[in-house]
Order: structure tokens, then C-alpha cells, then sequence
């Protein structure tokens, strides 16, 4: 016997009032916990310095000011190189990486995903290990190697690595592995070679999988400051200069607040955007069957 | 196909060779991948072996490396110590946050979905923003949480939250959690909307009472791969804490309360450039993490 009306209300029909309640409630008390660091950050970056060293603490402003982002931008005026330099310097790594990597990344995970050739699977596990390898780790044995290699302070040493970054290959895989092969299949018959199934068909699929690599790559090259690797002062990237400025002392409080304001939002606008991309290509992806 | 009758070589030789587009596909990413994190890691297992200041050839010195680090470099005892701490609580704590948030926010229609994934998302690409944190515990009557505290005369004097060791570690476990909703959660938000909807459908007719049930016979099965992947990220994240103490609590921290195996790796490497040394480290952290990750693949892996 079926029943009908299970049926019809699907997925919502287990769906308690109370469990509702308490998930709402849960959403609502860590939300707040993960929100108003941020936005206090947000905050500060308006107060002026006196509202910033006042008994008691104020958690909103009073008196909003840009001075702040005014002396910021006569600190940064001051450094070294024009403040410009840094970033380009930001911006150039970074479209350099993000395209890189979503390019070799989805080069080398269609065959990883849909080959049958011998070592793939050597290859692939080899990738997932290194998931493991954090930045933090291989810090050193990189610098090592690129020593080496005559990399240290060039764009070299901040750009090649992360556009072989093992998560992009791994995630691209994964949602690759989830096509379905009779399209590949049909694409073969009708003479297509690999690189233009790869283009052609596979690449325009994995919409959703990009854009989450876009998101990945960018906001981890966009807030690294280059480490050790980059020293000399037209190469830093944008994170060294504002924590050089940030480090200046106590009342660089308000002026560090705007610095980091200002280094947040283009990783943020980069997700919201993404993010609905993602969410609209995944509400059209019905190739799953 | 009369090939594959023959000897092994010539059938492995002529499958490489039908499927050299692919293999040429790969290489670009393989040689960067070749070059940038196999050759470090092979090269630090080597340069373990060794003293390397960066300057000089290195210098051959056997298993003297790990003996100091074992027996010798308290320093380094304590940094295990504290990584393994900071690394079992907030590991297992922020896969759990991730999992649930990620349900939860599920759960939600689709508008705030998007809003709510990135309110959690969003201090995990703040960049520097975590250093507001130092503000919030900031040791003067001006940090919100000691100016709060004295305001309501619950503390006579401000609290000094970074370098006493009484309480900075606990601070910096609060941060990392509030930093660590970061791929691992995506990745879970992913995994769920893309369980297929006919699955709910089917688990309603079998009769699923409540979303419970539905999430542990449905949606955990249906996400599988997506849940062994945030366990990696999250063990790799967990493992490499460091950088947040050393931002807020100062680097080397008071009686290295804070000091982990990353900032220990950061010390011999950048500081004192003993690279031999500093590369036995990372090669002794990287096997710690393998070997976590092979423990909790078999916990994963039912059956």
C-alpha cells in the first residue's frame, strides 16, 4: 500500500515544530558569536581614537569618522613605495593565481576523473595525502627548495605554489567523477578529442566546482603576506604592508580596524557573488537524473 | 587486444600511449605539484639528517636531529603537548560545528541559506580580521571584555588575557573555532544540497519520522566522501595552529603557553635558519597528521 500523502509533502513532512525552534535558536546564538567580532571590527574602523580609549567600552560609535582610513592612507603615503605598489602587487598575484589554478587544476582532474590510465590511481591518492601538507608545514621545505630554485623574492615563489594547491585538483575530481560517462561517451563517437571534451563539455558543467576553487584560491592567496619569501618592499603584497602599519602601537588601534576593513572586503564580495552562482547553477543542474 | 595477451610491458607501454593526451593534460599541474610539495617534503626528510644553515653545504648528522628534539628540546615537549591539545579540542569541536551549522543552515529556505552560510563563512576569509580579538581581550580597562568586567565590578583590575597563562589558551581555542567554519563547512553546505531530493522522498515512504533519522540514514550515507574530506581539512587546520597565538599572545608567548609545533618549525626556520633541524619538525608534524588521518579514515570506514 502506498501511502500518498507522505509522499506528497516529501521532504518537509518530518519536520518538527520544536526541532525548528531549537535550530533557529542554535542559528541565531552562534550566528551572533560569529557576526559581531566581525562586525566590531567593522565598527571600530569608524570610531575615533577617543571613542577607542573610553572606560567603559562602547561596542557601537558615537561619532563615526573616516579619519581612521585618512590616516591610513598618510601612513601608507609614507612607506617606502608608493602604496599603489602594494596592490598591484595583491592584485596581479592573485588573478594570476586564481585563473592559473583553475585551469591546471581542471586540466589535470578530467583525467584524474575520467581516464583509465595506468598510475591514476597512484596519482590521485597521492594528491589526497597531501591535503594533510598545511602551509604552516611546508613553509620551510618550500623556501628550501625555492632557495634552490633562485625564487625567493621574486612573484615566482608566492605565485607557483598555490596554483598547484592539491584542494582545487581534489575538489574539481570529486565533481567531475559525478558526471555521467554516456555524455563523454556520445562526445567520442562524434570525434571530439579529449582537450575539447574537456572544454566543450566537462568545463561548462563544472560551473559550481570553479567557482568554488575561484573562492578557495583567491581568499588564500589574498590574505597570505608572502611569509618569508618576499623582502624587498615594491614585491610585498598588500596583508605584509597593513600588518607593518598595524604593528606601529597601541594607537594604531582605529587605523588597524580600517586596514583590515579594507583587506576583508574583496574576499567577502568575491563569496557573496560566487555564492549565488552557486546556489543558481546547482538549482539548473538537474543532469544528475 | 591481441596486445594484452602479451607480456606486461609492451601492454602497459601501449596503454601509456593511448592515453597520452592525458597525461599531457596533467602536467603542467604535476610538474608545479612535483616541484613544490614533493621535492620539499623529500628534501626535508633528507635535510632532517643534517645541519643546514641555508649557507653551507649540509652537514651529516645522522639521528642527532631527533635525539635533541625527543630528549634534549624541552621547548619542543611543550609545543607537542600544546599542539596536541589545541589540535584534539578544536578538531573534533569544529567538525562538529561545521557538520551541524551546515545542516542546520540546510534546514533554512533557500534566501537565508545564502545569508546565514555567509555569516559563518566569513571570519575564515577575513584575512587579519581575527586580530580584533586582541581588541575584544585587549590586558587595559579598554578591551571590551575587561572595561564589561570592571564596569560591573566583577574584577578589581584588568586582566592581562594574553600572557596569562590561566587564560590565553583558552582565548585562542575560542578563535580558532570562530575561525574555523572555513572549506570543511563549505564543503558540508555543498554535500547537503546535493543530496538527491528523490532520496527524502524514498526515506518518507519508508517511513523516516524526523529529520534525525533522516540525517543518519539519508543524508550521512548520501555524503560519505564530503564527511572524510572535512575530516582531513579539519586535521590539517587543527594540527597547524600557531599563527593566532603568535599574532595576539607575542611570539616566543609567556612560558611558552601558547608555543606550538608551527611555531616552533617558524623559530628554528626563520629565526635561527637551523634548517636541518627545522625540517625534522615539519617531517615529525606531517607524519603526526598522516598518521591522525589514517586513525580517523578506519573510524570513518563502517564495516
Amino acid at each position: 500500500m502506498i501511502n500518498w500523502r507522505k509522499m506528497m509533502r516529501s521532504k518537509k513532512v518530518s519536520r518538527s515544530k520544536g526541532g525548528d525552534f531549537m535550530i533557529i535558536l542554535m542559528l541565531v546564538l552562534v550566528g551572533a558569536f560569529m557576526a559581531l567580532p566581525l562586525v566590531y571590527s567593522v565598527v571600530n574602523a569608524f570610531k575615533p581614537l577617543e571613542e577607542i580609549f573610553i572606560f567603559p567600552p562602547r561596542f557601537f560609535v558615537i561619532n563615526p569618522t573616516t579619519q581612521n582610513f585618512k590616516t591610513l592612507f598618510i601612513l601608507t603615503s609614507n612607506l617606502w613605495v608608493p602604496f599603489s605598489r602594494y596592490i598591484f602587487n595583491s592584485v596581479f598575484v592573485s588573478a594570476t593565481v586564481v585563473f592559473f589554478h583553475i585551469v591546471f587544476a581542471s586540466m589535470a582532474a578530467y583525467p584524474l576523473a575520467k581516464g583509465h590510465f595506468p598510475g591514476r590511481d597512484k596519482i590521485f591518492s597521492l594528491i589526497q595525502l597531501t591535503l594533510l601538507f598545511s602551509g604552516g608545514a611546508m613553509a620551510i621545505p618550500q623556501y628550501i627548495v625555492m632557495a634552490k630554485l633562485g625564487m625567493i623574492n621574486t612573484y615566482w615563489a608566492v605565485i607557483l605554489p598555490p596554483i598547484a594547491g592539491s584542494m582545487g585538483l581534489f575538489l574539481m575530481r570529486q565533481f567531475m567523477v559525478s558526471l555521467h560517462d554516456s555524455m563523454l561517451e556520445a562526445a567520442r563517437i562524434d570525434g571530439a578529442g579529449e582537450v575539447r571534451i574537456y572544454w566543450q563539455i566537462v568545463m561548462p558543467l563544472m560551473r559550481p566546482a570553479w567557482l568554488t576553487l575561484l573562492i578557495f584560491a583567491f581568499q588564500g592567496i589574498w590574505n597570505s603576506t608572502g611569509g618569508n619569501f618576499l623582502y624587498s618592499e615594491q614585491l610585498k603584497l598588500l596583508p605584509s604592508a597593513l600588518s607593518q602599519i598595524q604593528a606601529g602601537g597601541i594607537a594604531r588601534q582605529g587605523v588597524g580596524a580600517a586596514a583590515s576593513f579594507i583587506l576583508m572586503i574583496p574576499p567577502i564580495i568575491t563569496f557573496v557573488v560566487t555564492q549565488s552562482n552557486v546556489i543558481e547553477t546547482m538549482s539548473y543542474a538537474g543532469i544528475k537524473e | 587486444m591481441k596486445e594484452k595477451t602479451n607480456s606486461l610491458k609492451p601492454s602497459l607501454w601501449s596503454e601509456i600511449k593511448k592515453n597520452k593526451m592525458h597525461y599531457f593534460m596533467m602536467s603542467p599541474y604535476m610538474i608545479l605539484f612535483t616541484v613544490f610539495t614533493i621535492i620539499p617534503v623529500i628534501a626535508s626528510l633528507i635535510l632532517s639528517f643534517t645541519y643546514f644553515n641555508m649557507l653551507e653545504f649540509p652537514s651529516w648528522r645522522g639521528l642527532d636531529n631527533y635525539k635533541q628534539l625527543f630528549l634534549s628540546d624541552d621547548v619542543f615537549l611543550i609545543a607537542v603537548k600544546n599542539t596536541l591539545i589545541f589540535a584534539f579540542l578544536t578538531g573534533p569541536l569544529s567538525y562538529v560545528l561545521c557538520f551541524f551549522f551546515a545542516w542546520f543552515i540546510n534546514e533554512l529556505p533557500a534566501k537565508v541559506r545564502a545569508f546565514m552560510t555567509l555569516v559563518f563563512y566569513a571570519p575564515s576569509i577575513a584575512g587579519s580580521v581575527y586580530t580584533i580579538w586582541g581588541f575584544i581581550f585587549s590586558g587595559d580597562s579598554y578591551g571590551f571584555v575587561n572595561g564589561m568586567l570592571l564596569k560591573y565590578n566583577l574584577i578589581s583590575e584588568p586582566i592581562q588575557w594574553f600572557t596569562n597563562p590561566a587564560y590565553n589558551f583558552t582565548i585562542v581555542v575560542v578563535i580558532q573555532l570562530w575561525l574555523s567554519l572555513g572549506t570543511s563547512f563549505l564543503a558540508f553546505i555543498a554535500g547537503f544540497q546535493s543530496v538527491s531530493k528523490d532520496l527524502y522522498e524514498a526515506g518518507a515512504m519508508d517511513g523516516i519520522k524526523n529529520r534525525f533519522q533522516e540525517l543518519i540514514k539519508i543524508t550521512v550515507p548520501a555524503m560519505k566522501e564530503k564527511m572524510m574530506f572535512g575530516a582531513v581539512m579539519q586535521i590539517a587546520s587543527s594540527f597547524s595552529i600557531g599563527a593566532v597565538g603568535a599574532a595576539l599572545g607575542g611570539f616566543p608567548s609567556v612560558n611558552y603557553s601558547l608555543h606550538t609545533v608551527i611555531n616552533h618549525i617558524q623559530d628554528y626556520g626563520s629565526v635561527r635558519y637551523e634548517m636541518g633541524y627545522a625540517a625534522a619538525i615539519a617531517f615529525m608534524l606531517t607524519v603526526a597528521m598522516v598518521l591522525t588521518k589514517n586513525l580517523i579514515s578506519k573510524l570513518l570506514k563502517p564495516e
